[in-house]
C-alpha cells in the first residue's frame, strides 16, 4: 500500500453519473437490499446462532403471518407514507423541513381536544370533519412559522423547524397534566373508550378503511399537485434555484410560506390519523421518530409519492418483522432496531452508488 | 454483465432458501407454529383442566432486562415457568412496548397466538388491555398496577400489585436505625434527621410506597422528616441523579426512591450519603453507601394466576399479597453500612407484618396537618373518599382494590 500512496492517483474516484438507466438504477437497489440481507443474516447468526432463513421466515410471519399483523404493517405503513408525503413540497423545494414531528404532535393534541371537548355535542361524521379541519390548521400554523422567518429574514430553517418538535413536545407533556386520567397518572388514557367518538369508523367492514381512504386521497392529491399544477412547478423552480425562480417571475416568499403552509398541514392531518384513527390517546411518542423515518422514505423515493407507498411499506414490514423475530427468540427489541437499522444503511448506501460511479484505477491489478 | 449474473444468483438463492424453509415448516416447529395465519382464535383455547403441557403465557413489559421494575417481572415469569415446569416456547415475552396503540397490537397478538393468559406490565397498558379483553373473552388478561379490573366488570380482567409498601416500611426501619446511628455518633444531631426521596410522580402509588417507608424510618427514629422531590418519569437516570443531589444539597442525610433507576443510588455513593433503594439490590452501584433496597418477587403471581387458568379456577379480580406469601422482601442489608443490630430488628418487624399485629399504616402514629386521620373523614369533604380504607385504627391499602390508594401528604413529609 505504501507504494501506491506515493502514486498521486487514488485507488478509487468517486465521480458523479451523469445520467443512470432505470433498469441499472433499480438493480443497484436490489443488490443493495440483497447485501444488507445477507449482512443481517449474519448479525442475526452471530448473536442468536439461529438459521437465518428461519429468521427471514419470522420477519415475514410477524409482519403478515397473521390478518390482524397484516393490517397493524398496512396501518402503520399508512401513517408513515402520509408524513413523507407531507414532507415531499417542502423538500422538493429544499426546504429541510426536520420539523414533522412537531407538527405531527400539534395535529394529535388538537385531534384529542377535539376528541374530548367535542365528543358528546356532534355526531361523529361531523367531528371527524372538524377534527380533519382543525388537525391540519395545528399542522398548517406549525409549519407556517419557520416559513416566514425563512421567506423573510432567511433564518436557517432545519434548526428552526427542529427547535419546533421540542415546544411541541412541551405542549404535549402540558395538555397531557390537563387531561391526564386519572389524576398524577401523567397518562390520557384512550379517550372516549366507552363512545368511540371521534375514532375513525369501520368503512367496508375494515377497520382502517378511513385511514387508507384518506391517505391514499391525500398521496393521489400531492403528487398530481406536484406533478400537474402550475404551484408544483414554481415549487420545483424553487428548489433548483432561487434566482432562477426569481429570473422567472416567481414569488419566492409567497412560495416558500405556500408550500410549507401544505406540507404542515399534511403533517398534521398525519398527527389525527395516529391519534383518531390508530392510538385514540396523545402521550409525547404520539409522533414516536417517523417524523425522522419519513425523511427517509421522501428521499428514497425521489420524492414521487407513489414510489412512497412501496417504501414505506417495505420499511414497516422490515420492522413489524423484527420485532416478531425478537419475541420468537428472546431477543431484546434493540435487536430489531439494528436490523431495520442495517437495512437503511444499505438502502441509502444504494442510492449513493446511483448518483455517483467509482472509477477503480486499473492499475491496482498489477498491484495485487 | 457480472452484476446482472452475481444479482440473479443471489435472487435464485434466496428464492429457493425461502421455498425450502416453507415447506420444512410444515413439519411443526414450535417456534413458528404461531403463525396460523386462518383461525385465529379457536385452537388450543380450551385446556384441559390440570394439564400445564398445552398451556400458553403472553407478557408484555414496558421496558427490558436492563431496567430494574421490569428485570423484576422478567425473574418473577421465570420463577412461574420453572415452577409449573413450563418450556422456553411456552412462553412470549415482548419488551418495550409503549403505553399507545402498540401496546393493544401487542396483546391481541398475544392472544391470537394462542395465549391463555396475557400479563402486561406498566400503568398505561391497561385501558388497552381491557379494550382487548372485551374481543377475547376465553382469553385471561391480567394487568399490574392497574385499578379498573373489578370496575370494568369483565371476568377475564384482572389486577395485581405487591403489598411492597411492607417492604418499605421494613426498609424504612432499616434507614431510620442509620439515622439512629448516625445521631449516636454525633455525626448529625436528632433535629437534622432529614431523609431526601426521589419520587417518580405525585400519585398514590409513590404517595403510599414513600409514607410506607418515612412510618418505618420513624418507628424507631421519632424526630425524622423527609423531603420529596418528583422527577415525573418512572425512569430517568439523569433527573433521578439530579434530584438525589439537589435532596442532599437541601440537607437530606440519606436518601431513598421510587424511580426505576441507579441514578439516585450514583448520586448518594458520590456524596457519601448512605441510601435505601428500590426494586434490585443496589450495592453493585453502591458498596459503601447502600443499605438496602426494598424489593418485589412478582413470581408468587404469576405462578398463581397461570396455576389457576392450567386448573380452570378463577384468578382473583384484584391480587395484592405481601410478606405473607412471599410477595415482598428486602436485599441482603450491607452489613459494612447498616446500623448494628439491624438485622435482628428487622425479623421482629417481619415477624410482627407477618403476624398481622403490626400495621403499617397505623392512624395512631402520623397526623395530616395535625388532625388524625379518622378526623378528617368525619369532618373534611376531600378526605370522604378513604371511608372505605379506614377502619379498626388504620388505613387497609391494597385491600379494595390491588393498586396502592393512600394518597395523602402526612406530617413530616415535605413535597417539592
Amino acid at each position: 500500500m505504501s507504494k501506491d500512496a506515493v502514486n498521486k492517483e487514488l485507488f478509487v474516484r468517486v465521480s458523479k453519473r451523469d445520467s443512470i438507466s432505470q433498469k441499472k438504477a433499480w438493480g443497484i437497489r436490489f443488490a443493495g437490499i440483497a447485501l444488507s440481507l445477507i449482512v443481517c443474516a449474519l448479525v442475526i447468526v452471530a448473536i442468536v446462532n439461529e438459521n437465518p432463513i428461519r429468521v427471514y421466515m419470522g420477519i415475514i410471519n410477524g409482519a403478515i403471518g397473521a390478518k390482524r399483523r397484516f393490517w397493524v404493517t398496512i396501518r402503520e405503513a399508512l401513517t408513515l407514507l402520509i408524513i413523507a408525503v407531507g414532507l415531499t413540497p417542502a423538500f422538493k423545494m429544499k426546504f429541510w423541513n426536520i420539523g414533522a414531528e412537531g407538527q405531527i404532535l400539534m395535529g394529535g393534541t388538537v385531534t384529542a381536544a377535539m376528541m374530548i371537548y367535542f365528543g358528546d355535542v356532534m355526531p361523529n361524521w361531523l367531528l371527524l370533519i372538524v377534527i380533519f379541519i382543525a388537525s391540519s390548521l395545528a399542522g398548517l400554523l406549525w409549519g407556517l412559522l419557520p416559513a416566514v422567518f425563512k421567506a423573510y429574514y432567511n433564518t436557517n430553517e432545519t434548526l428552526f423547524t427542529l427547535m419546533l418538535n421540542y415546544v411541541a413536545m412541551q405542549i404535549v407533556t402540558f395538555c397531557i397534566v390537563f387531561w391526564e386520567n386519572p389524576t398524577g397518572s401523567n397518562t390520557v388514557g384512550i379517550i372516549n373508550g366507552a363512545t368511540a367518538k371521534g375514532w375513525f369508523s369501520k368503512i367496508f367492514g375494515l377497520q382502517y378503511g378511513l385511514n387508507i381512504i384518506v391517505v391514499l386521497a391525500v398521496t393521489l392529491i400531492v403528487f398530481l399537485y406536484m406533478k400537474h399544477s402550475k404551484q408544483g412547478y414554481e415549487i420545483a423552480v424553487v428548489g433548483e434555484s432561487q434566482n432562477t425562480a426569481r429570473y422567472a417571475g416567481i414569488n419566492v416568499k409567497k412560495v416558500i410560506i405556500r408550500t410549507m403552509m401544505i406540507s404542515g398541514a399534511v403533517c398534521g392531518l398525519a398527527g389525527s390519523i395516529i391519534v383518531s384513527g390508530a392510538s385514540h390517546t396523545i402521550s409525547t411518542s404520539t409522533a414516536g421518530g417517523r417524523g425522522f423515518t419519513a425523511i427517509i422514505v421522501a428521499w428514497m423515493s425521489k420524492f414521487n409519492p407513489l414510489a412512497m407507498i412501496g417504501v414505506s411499506l417495505f420499511l414497516v414490514f422490515m420492522q413489524q418483522g423484527s420485532i416478531q423475530i425478537a419475541s420468537q427468540y428472546g431477543l431484546n427489541t434493540n435487536a430489531s432496531d439494528i436490523i431495520t437499522g442495517i437495512l437503511i444503511f444499505f438502502l441509502i448506501g444504494s442510492e449513493f452508488f446511483i448518483s455517483y460511479k467509482l472509477d477503480f484505477r486499473k492499475k491496482s491489478k498489477e498491484v495485487k | 454483465m457480472k452484476k446482472v449474473v452475481t444479482l440473479l444468483l443471489v435472487l435464485a438463492m434466496t428464492v429457493g432458501l425461502f421455498t425450502g424453509c416453507g415447506s420444512s415448516n410444515k413439519g411443526g416447529n414450535a417456534d413458528n407454529t404461531p403463525a396460523a395465519p386462518s383461525g385465529t382464535e379457536t385452537d388450543s383455547e380450551a385446556i384441559p383442566e390440570g394439564s400445564a403441557a398445552d398451556i400458553k403465557v403472553g407478557i408484555i413489559y414496558i421496558g427490558d432486562e436492563n431496567e430494574g421494575y421490569t428485570a423484576a417481572h422478567m425473574e418473577g415469569i421465570k420463577v412461574m415457568a420453572t415452577s409449573l415446569g413450563l418450556s422456553s416456547d411456552q412462553v412470549i415475552e415482548k419488551t418495550h412496548i409503549g403505553e399507545d396503540e402498540s401496546a393493544y397490537d401487542a396483546i391481541v397478538d398475544l392472544a391470537e397466538q394462542g395465549c391463555n393468559i396475557v400479563f402486561a406490565n406498566s400503568f398505561g397498558h391497561e385501558d388497552y388491555m381491557i379494550q382487548a379483553a372485551q374481543e377475547f373473552t376465553d382469553v385471561q388478561f391480567a394487568h399490574a398496577t392497574g385499578f379498573q379490573a373489578a370496575s370494568s366488570g369483565l371476568p377475564n380482567m384482572h389486577n395485581y400489585f405487591t403489598a411492597v409498601y411492607e417492604s418499605r416500611y421494613v426498609s424504612g426501619v432499616v434507614a431510620g436505625l442509620k439515622l439512629n446511628d448516625m445521631i449516636t455518633k454525633g455525626e448529625i444531631t436528632a433535629e437534622e434527621a432529614k431523609m431526601g426521596y426521589v419520587g417518580a410522580y405525585p400519585y398514590a402509588e409513590v404517595v403510599s410506597g414513600f409514607t410506607a417507608f418515612y412510618l418505618g424510618a420513624k418507628s424507631v427514629c421519632p424526630s425524622v422528616t423527609m423531603e420529596v422531590q418528583y422527577t415525573n418519569s418512572w425512569a430517568d437516570m439523569t433527573a433521578e441523579n439530579e434530584v438525589a443531589k439537589q435532596l442532599i444539597a437541601n440537607g437530606a442525610k440519606l436518601i431513598s426512591q421510587h424511580a426505576d433507576t441507579t441514578g439516585a443510588p450514583t448520586a448518594a455513593e458520590d456524596a457519601k450519603v448512605p441510601v435505601v433503594g428500590y426494586n434490585v439490590d443496589m450495592t453493585l452501584v453502591a458498596p459503601n453507601t447502600a443499605l438496602t433496597s426494598a424489593t418485589i418477587n412478582w413470581g408468587p403471581y404469576y405462578t398463581y394466576a397461570v396455576k389457576s387458568v392450567i386448573d380452570g379456577t378463577a384468578i382473583a379480580a384484584d391480587w395484592s399479597k405481601g410478606y405473607v406469601d412471599g410477595a415482598v422482601a428486602i436485599s441482603p442489608i450491607n452489613e459494612s453500612v447498616a446500623a448494628e443490630g439491624t438485622a435482628d430488628k428487622v425479623a421482629e418487624v417481619e415477624a410482627a407484618l407477618k403476624a398481622g399485629t403490626l400495621k403499617v399504616f397505623d392512624t395512631s402514629t402520623f397526623t395530616v396537618n395535625g388532625s388524625t386521620l379518622e378526623e378528617l373523614i368525619a369532618s373534611n369533604a376531600d378526605y370522604e373518599k378513604y371511608s372505605a380504607n379506614v377502619s379498626d385504627g388504620y388505613f387497609h391499602e391494597s385491600e379494595v382494590i390491588s393498586s396502592p390508594a393512600f394518597g395523602i401528604i402526612i406530617d413530616g413529609i415535605t413535597e417539592k
